[in-house]
């Protein structure tokens, strides 16, 4: 056999291939379902936390900040394993597929939560007198003045963010959730035949390939709108 | 609660641990030392030639930047370490981790590099070509200083992520900081030694994490 062909054999076996492709299709399903959990969970808790965050009750922000401090400084892998492998220490059991969303979740409302503040602050004083003159309250100057532009600015960080941070579902594979990598990884160990590596990777392309082109187009379409 | 303090925080455990966390702890600072410029000269070589004209060398360039920001650096990682055995490599874990880091991270150096060169006006290199500098001169001595200022937060919140990012090392063994922890946890079934990785981790970034937090409310308020 030739170079080409002993890699081909080993990477791009048609017979394994078509074996796990079903197998690979089911992780794809399951990588999509936790990502959109924690796009959900994160983003949703992260402008929460921030609009708490703005009604500027001193002890309350103290706690926001170190929450959103340690998410962002913790690796997310070490939550994981901290949440699947350490709670169960404290009488707490959860599976894979749940505390990968946790974490993940947890690490995303930290970056969301940092990126709608620094939207929200962001915003010139201006605004806030000019509506509250008009007499307009505060949750109404917040709510329909301030949040709208604020949220705005913020959409491509948010997106970059939120895409690096849903690439981290790969991890759900340590904690044994048969998503895109567990499913791959399972399918390298049956076969003895790294082709569903290559399947696995092939799926993240189509899954993340559009999402960070995607991302890309945002931010240069802001940059001109600007 | 004295139960939960026992399992978590125990501090007999944390004593037997100690020695083998703290060489975790010296293997995650050395991986980063080794990732980092790694990273960095994959993304300056990236950027240096995205400011080729021919859109023969752009488009391929880009290409490969949004395929490794596409992939996640666990998969390729696992695809280095398990995947390039059965081409006939043998890669220690040391080595697939420096390899996997070297995609993944210069891909993202490099996007943040060529959005720094690209925010240097046009008109500081053409004036320093017309003083008489060369092409590389111009690059390094006005474009290159002015483009890193430019993303300096930028840089510095990547670099921030690829030091946590040395975390997945313990997947393929590497006896980096977590999977000391675990190892230590396994034997002593107590959660403290994966408490400690996590303090540890948090003491190392949080300065790194405080700094950030300020120059990006600066940067967004300069915008707006």
């Amino acid at each position: 056999m030739s170079g080409w062909d002993k890699f081909a054999d080993s990477f791009l076996n048609a017979r394994v291939a078509a074996e796990y492709t079903p197998k690979i299709i089911e992780g794809l399903w399951l990588t999509l379902a936790l990502a959109g959990c924690i796009i959900v969970t994160g983003v949703v808790v992260g402008l929460l936390l921030a609009v708490i965050r703005a009604m500027g009750l001193r002890p309350v922000n103290w706690l926001i900040i170190f929450a959103v401090d340690l998410f962002r400084a913790l690796p997310p892998l070490v939550i994981i394993v901290l949440l699947y492998f350490g709670l169960p220490a404290a009488g707490v059991s959860m599976s894979g597929f749940v505390a990968a969303w946790l974490a993940l979740s947890l690490v995303l409302m930290a970056f969301a939560e940092e990126i709608f503040w620094a939207g929200i602050t962001a915003i010139p004083q201006g605004q806030w007198e000019a509506s509250r003159s008009l007499g307009l309250g505060f949750l109404v100057t917040f709510a329909l003045v301030i949040l709208p532009q604020a949220v705005r600015m913020v959409i491509p960080p948010l997106v970059n963010r939120t895409i690096a941070i849903t690439k981290g579902t790969a991890l759900a594979s340590v904690v044994a959730v048969p998503e895109i990598l567990g499913a791959a990884q399972a399918g390298v160990s049956f076969s003895f035949n790294p082709t569903p590596l290559t399947l696995g990777a092939v799926a993240y392309l189509i899954l993340f390939l559009p999402v960070v082109i995607a991302g890309r187009w945002v931010e240069q379409r802001y940059k001109r709108a600007r | 609660m004295q139960d939960f303090i026992d399992a978590f925080f125990n501090i007999q455990i944390l004593m037997e641990a100690w020695p083998i966390l703290l060489q975790g702890l010296g293997q995650t600072l050395l991986l980063s030392v080794v990732v980092v410029p790694l990273g960095l000269l994959g993304g300056m070589i990236l950027a240096l030639l995205s400011t080729a004209k021919s859109r023969w060398v752009r488009w391929p360039l880009m290409a490969w930047v949004d395929v490794f920001r596409a992939l996640p650096p666990l998969v390729l990682l696992v695809f280095v370490y398990a995947g390039l055995p059965f081409a006939g490599l043998e890669v220690s874990a040391f080595t697939a981790v420096a390899i996997g880091f070297f995609l993944n991270t210069g891909a993202y150096y490099g996007e943040i590099l060529r959005a720094g060169i690209a925010s240097v006006p046009a008109g500081q290199a053409e004036a320093a070509r017309s003083l008489g500098l060369g092409r590389w001169q111009t690059m390094r001595l006005v474009v290159l200083p002015q483009a890193v200022r430019n993303v300096l937060p930028d840089l510095i919140s990547n670099t921030l992520e690829v030091v946590k990012l040395t975390s997945i090392a313990a997947v393929v063994a590497m006896p980096e900081l977590l999977f000391q922890a675990r190892q230590a946890q396994s034997v002593t079934f107590n959660a403290t030694p994966i408490m400690a990785a996590a303090v540890a981790y948090f003491i190392l970034l949080w300065p790194v994490v405080r700094l950030l937090s300020k120059l990006e409310n600066k940067q967004l308020a300069r915008r707006a």
